[in-house]
């Protein structure tokens, strides 16, 4: 077993409600934190530990709170983004559910290190069940003292709200986020400004996941330096994985970035291994936004090296033969899945979410689906992929937001890996209509690049 | 039905309003259009969009505008139960597109469309967070998950008494 400290308590009995928490040592981060350190020694802390953002983006936390500026006599904000829709993604929502003061407790310091009074949760709207457990355990740390005036006698206040969306997947980027929290349409902003500078209601805001504010609690607990040491390199700590697809085990696991990707998937403590004794075919590691990587080149780099569960070794080999660590939405899928098939239900997903304010995501996003579509029908013509490869190429890097890119990618590393595979589409689609292109080549031993 | 929220929900909407900064109550819209679409039958008319329009103190375009952006938000009439069926890649893998079918053909509507007795809704949607416990959907406040023809039938069944009961 390895090390948790995020998900250790998640199944004692009780422990969604405030008694049960705080008898398993729960509140005492916060404790610790607001009697005895300053808000600059929390960020310091922070800083040490090394955290990278759990949202999908890896950036240094405590560098992040760093830049928070701090105009006198203007309130500043907190915004825990609770947003999570990148397909594959599920695990912020099994924080939430199942140990919601760790998120809360989480909040209380890291709102006192940045100076926010009042903090927002903004939660997806088709969470709406766990808007009532948030309440209710914000409800129960106020009861008992950790929110509210004068917490603790510090002189510190700080309130906590729960702000639902409405089904915009667009609305987990930071600034469509703090558009939609004041009651616009979720269209990203341009940046510069950044939050941190002019966020929410033009104050100095910053924007973290739940992940990512849920870890600030064992920081506190056990020491920045400490919580560096677990891991390795610059991936320190623990990653929730949300383990999905042809796999035995489905689920949310807590890791600590040293074990490796076969581990992962075959292990009994984690994944199980491919379910019905099928073998595996490929693997989107981080959510539905980073590249598909077939299983040779998942399980070992390109330099026939071991792929570990970490930032680094997932994005071994870039773009061209690796991955990204990403929300940490492990898509698994066997033999008997079409590639083809899959990606289309992505290219359809970015369609259906781009806001439509840039050209090229806008119309990018709308002609790869229509064209999966028709490879989809069987009425696919081989100048098709090129086609496909074209417009993804002139989305990425080319818009406000990173949703473009996020269009893109999925498709680019489905043709790159799975080119023969788009090719029988094609070239058989009266028998790509009643049969997959199968496992094919795609789990052989590469020859090693050096 | 006249659109006029009840005491209570107009203690709702100020607690809400309360949430934010003077003059901010804009950013009430979301959570104010999702207790009037649960209030004012499942869905927003232009009547409720123009009251909550005059709650806020807002233009009627500044609600339609955030109203027809977010998928949560009926803009037309629904059934009393909608099954949002998700269809993204990991729950399509597990059958999400059996499921669909299974559902049309039982009650005899596409997606998109209303049984007759206004009972049903069908429509798909996007990943919800869920992909782990596939294929999956919402109905309501809540997720059905590993779905199977047998719970369909279960759902469908117990919709229908709720319904009886309720009427
Ligand atoms: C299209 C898009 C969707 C995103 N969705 C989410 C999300 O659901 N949850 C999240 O935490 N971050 C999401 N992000 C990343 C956020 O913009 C932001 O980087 C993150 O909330 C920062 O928090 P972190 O540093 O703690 O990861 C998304 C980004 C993009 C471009
Ligand atoms: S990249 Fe797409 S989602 Fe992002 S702002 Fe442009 S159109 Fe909107
Ligand atoms: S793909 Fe269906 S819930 Fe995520």
């Amino acid at each position: 077993m390895g090390v948790k400290l995020l998900l250790e308590k998640a199944h004692v009995e009780g422990i969604r409600t405030y008694e049960v928490y705080r008898r398993e040592g729960g509140y005492r981060a916060a404790e610790k934190a607001l009697k005895t350190m300053s808000p600059d020694d929390v960020v310091e802390e922070v800083k040490k530990s090394g955290l990278r953002g759990r949202g999908g983006a890896g950036f240094p936390t405590g560098l992040k709170w760093s830049f928070l500026a701090k105009p006198e006599g203007i309130p500043r904000h907190l915004v825990c983004n609770a947003d999570e829709s990148e397909p594959g993604t599920f695990k912020d929502r099994y924080l939430m559910e199942y140990i919601p003061h760790l998120l809360i407790e989480g909040l209380i310091i890291s709102s006192y290190a940045l100076g926010s009074n009042n903090t927002y949760i903004y939660i997806r709207g088709e969470y709406a069940w766990i808007v009532d457990i948030l309440e209710q355990a914000i409800q129960e740390a106020k009861n008992n003292g950790w929110l509210g005036k004068n917490i603790l006698s510090t002189g510190f206040d700080c309130e906590i709200y729960v702000q639902r969306g409405a089904g915009a997947y667009i609305c987990g980027e930071e600034t469509a986020l703090l558009e939609s929290l004041e009651g616009k349409r979720g269209n990203p902003r341009i940046k510069p400004p950044f939050p941190a500078v002019q966020g929410l209601w033009n104050r100095p805001t910053v924007v973290n996941n739940v992940e990512t504010l849920s870890a600030v609690v064992p920081i506190i607990n056990i020491t920045g330096e400490e919580y560096a040491k677990i891991g390795v390199g610059r991936s320190t700590g623990t990653k929730l994985i949300s383990a999905c697809g042809n796999i035995n085990k489905p689920g949310v696991y807590e890791i600590d970035m040293t074990i490796s990707v076969e581990e992962f998937i075959y292990s009994d403590e984690w994944c199980g291994g491919i379910k019905n004794g099928k073998r595996l075919k490929a693997c989107i590691p981080g959510g539905s936004s980073v590249p598909i990587l077939p299983a040779n080149l998942l399980l070992k780099t390109a330099k026939g090296e071991t792929r570990y569960m970490n930032y680094e070794s997932l994005n071994d080999g870039g773009f061209v033969s690796g991955s990204m660590m990403g929300s940490g939405g492990f898509i698994v899928l066997d033999e008997d899945q079409c590639i083809v098939k899959h990606t289309a239900t992505l290219a359809h997903f970015y369609r259906h979410e781009s806001c439509g304010q840039c050209s090229p995501c806008r119309e990018g996003t709308s002609w790869m689906d229509k064209i999966f579509q028709r490879l989809e029908s069987g009425k696919g013509k081989m100048s098709d992929i090129d086609l496909l490869w074209h417009i993804q190429f002139n989305i990425d890097g080319n818009t406000i937001c990173p949703l473009g890119d996020a269009a893109a990618w999925p498709v680019a590393a489905a043709i790159r890996h799975f080119r023969d595979e788009f090719e029988w589409h094609i070239t058989h689609a009266e028998e790509a209509q009643k049969r997959n292109y199968g496992l094919a080549h795609y789990a052989d031993p590469l020859p090693i690049v050096q | 039905m006249a659109v006029q929220f009840s005491q209570e929900k107009m203690n709702k909407v100020q607690e809400i309003i309360a949430r934010y900064p003077e003059g901010k109550q804009k950013s009430a819209l979301l959570p104010v259009l999702h207790l009037a679409q649960e209030e004012f039958g499942g869905w927003l008319s232009v009547e409720t969009m123009d009251y909550v329009a005059s709650l806020l103190n807002l233009l009627p375009i500044e609600v339609y505008e955030v109203a027809t952006f977010y998928t949560m938000y009926n803009t037309k009439p629904v059934g009393k139960y909608v099954f949002e069926v998700c269809q993204t890649g990991p729950c399509m893998i597990e059958g999400s597109h059996e499921i669909i079918d299974y559902i049309k053909e039982k009650l005899g509507i596409g997606v998109g469309e209303t049984t007759q007795d206004g009972l049903f809704t069908l429509k798909t949607v996007e990943c919800l967070g869920a992909c782990g416990y596939a294929p999956m959907m919402q109905l309501g406040k809540h997720y059905k998950e590993h779905l199977t023809k047998e719970k369909i039938d279960a759902i469908i069944e117990e919709c229908r008494k709720n319904a009886t009961i309720n009427n």
